[in-house]
């Protein structure tokens, strides 16, 4: 017994032999039939997004700009200064100098801050490693992608840039989409 | 014997009809250009260009004055007189052709006679065709005289598609001009009161279709120019103003080839089912046909992809010259034996 392939079954389309009227009227079937197929294009919807103005959504996964945490109940910040993502990071991008945390300046919940904490977003690679070495979840990777600029020292983020909230949000898929 | 001129006016009023009818003609070009363009992109499931002006309309502005700020570049190989000839007899012959396109029947302007056209030569599809042949040679200097080897085969490869195309379109008016019993373009429109030549004629139409497609050098017939193999074929060595000059001749020829389909198969400005608009409606009759002419164009260069070379050449041959052949015999037993 045959095996029966079902609908799976593409046709072969064959182009027609050279010169033969035969071939010559299958071609001019067939340029109907592509006149239709681009016609048909030409009524739908532009595909096109028009990015300046309206921005590619972005999963909730895309690794984007890093982003630096506070503890939303105290406003302290989330790194210790540990420096794991700086040993972490393999574009070696991330600067960590810490302090010692005193009882008048309290920055942290730890027992030392992040004094220093820059990254070098003109190397950094976006692999996410910081992400995953960090113990108390203090970095993460954001979902900007914009951060093209004039010089290379302004690709150098300090800690209260990576603190801050992205000035413009970018959007993000929806479920499903 | 020299050809006859069906109507004569006054010379000046010849020379208001020259200026105005170029004067609409030639704004018609960047409107080809911008449509062309928006069209395309739809066609592809984009915008095409909308940056420039409201919906990209300023675009070809923009186009022009950035080719005509640009170097007149020369290659040092090039040959010098005949290299900045060649885009001029390209865009001359478009526009000579583009004075025989009737618009209109003659009118009463003011209590004076006016032809809505731009010449009523009696030999109308010979002064094309004629025109045809020698706008040829703009592109086969320009791609000569440039010295370059892509220039060189875009020109030689423009020469077998005119051996290939233009005996075929020749043959493809002979039916309509037995059937009208006229050379003058005017008179076949007239001719067609009753019915288009569309219908009587459709391989006719066809035939001269195709082979338009392979006087204007355009999809799927545009092997002479080939961007993807011949890095733009005939015009690769242009630059600037004078590659404006070819590229504006070509969609002058666009504009042409619609008009005389126009004229010849689609009634030119004869409104179907008997309608009769007044006079002043039929410009406006032949530039919507000519317009839906136009799109065809563009519909068929977003569909079809560029022929071999040697699959043009066994196309015009082995089907479009027997086809326009057999045409021409059928229409001219039919009308032998009806009259």
């Amino acid at each position: 017994m045959t095996w029966d392939p079902g609908g799976d079954v593409v046709e072969v389309l064959r182009t027609p032999a050279p010169g033969a009227a035969r071939g010559t009227y299958r071609a001019f079937g067939e340029t109907l039939r592509g006149l239709k197929t681009t016609f048909g294009r030409f009524t739908e919807k532009a595909v096109t997004i028009q990015y300046p103005e309206e921005k590619t959504p972005v999963y909730p996964r895309f690794r984007g700009r890093h982003k630096l945490h506070r503890f939303e109940d105290t406003n302290l910040e989330k790194c210790v200064g540990c420096s794991l993502c700086a040993a972490a990071c393999p574009a070696d991008c991330i600067r960590v100098v810490a302090a010692e945390n005193t009882p008048e300046n309290r920055v942290s919940a730890g027992e030392r801050y992040a004094a220093v904490y820059e990254i070098n977003l003109s190397r950094c690679i976006f692999c996410g490693y910081c992400e995953v070495a960090c113990p108390f979840d203090a970095i993460t990777m954001g979902h900007d992608y914009e951060m093209s600029d004039y010089t290379r020292s302004d690709l150098i983020f300090t800690k209260e840039m990576l603190l801050a909230e992205p000035i413009e949000r970018t959007p993000l898929r929806r479920e499903g989409e | 014997m020299l050809a006859t001129v069906g109507f004569y006016e006054a010379w000046w009023i010849q020379i208001v009809k020259a200026i105005v009818i170029f004067a609409v003609g030639l704004q018609l070009v960047p409107i080809v250009l911008i449509a062309e363009r928006k069209l395309l992109g739809r066609f592809q499931a984009r915008y095409g260009p909308n940056r420039v002006g409201p919906y990209g309309a300023l675009q070809p502005l923009a186009d022009i004055v950035k080719l005509l700020t640009k170097e007149q570049f020369r290659p040092s190989t090039s040959a010098g007189f005949l290299f900045a000839l060649a885009p001029t007899i390209s865009i001359l012959t478009a526009v000579a052709a583009f004075a025989i396109i009737p618009f209109g029947n003659v009118q009463h302007i003011f209590g004076t006679p006016v032809g809505l056209y731009g010449i009523d030569v009696s030999i109308g599809p010979l002064y094309l065709f004629a025109f045809g042949a020698v706008a040829f040679y703009g592109i086969m200097l320009g791609g000569w005289s440039s010295g370059s080897k892509y220039s060189f085969l875009g020109a030689m490869r423009g020469a077998a598609q005119l051996i290939s195309y233009e005996v075929s379109q020749g043959l493809a008016l002979v039916g309509v001009i037995f059937t009208a019993g006229t050379l003058s373009l005017t008179g076949i429109v007239q001719a067609q009161q009753g019915m288009w030549y569309i219908v009587p004629q459709f391989f006719g139409f066809v035939v001269f279709l195709v082979a338009g497609f392979a006087e204007t050098n355009r999809a799927p017939f545009d092997l002479t120019e080939a961007d993807a193999e011949l890095v733009g074929g005939y015009n690769t060595e242009y630059g600037g103003g004078r590659f404006a000059s070819y590229y504006f001749a070509e969609y002058l020829n666009v504009l042409v080839v619609s008009g005389i389909v126009t004229t010849v198969f689609l009634g030119g400005w004869l409104m179907p089912f008997g309608i009769h608009p007044p006079g002043w409606v039929d410009p406006f009759v032949v530039l919507f046909k000519m317009g839906l002419m136009t799109f065809f164009f563009i519909w068929i260069r977003a569909t079809l992809p560029r022929l071999r070379y040697d699959q043009l050449m066994s196309f015009g041959w082995k089907i479009l010259l027997p086809l326009a052949t057999l045409n021409a015999l059928v229409t001219a037993v039919l009308v032998v034996v009806t009259h």
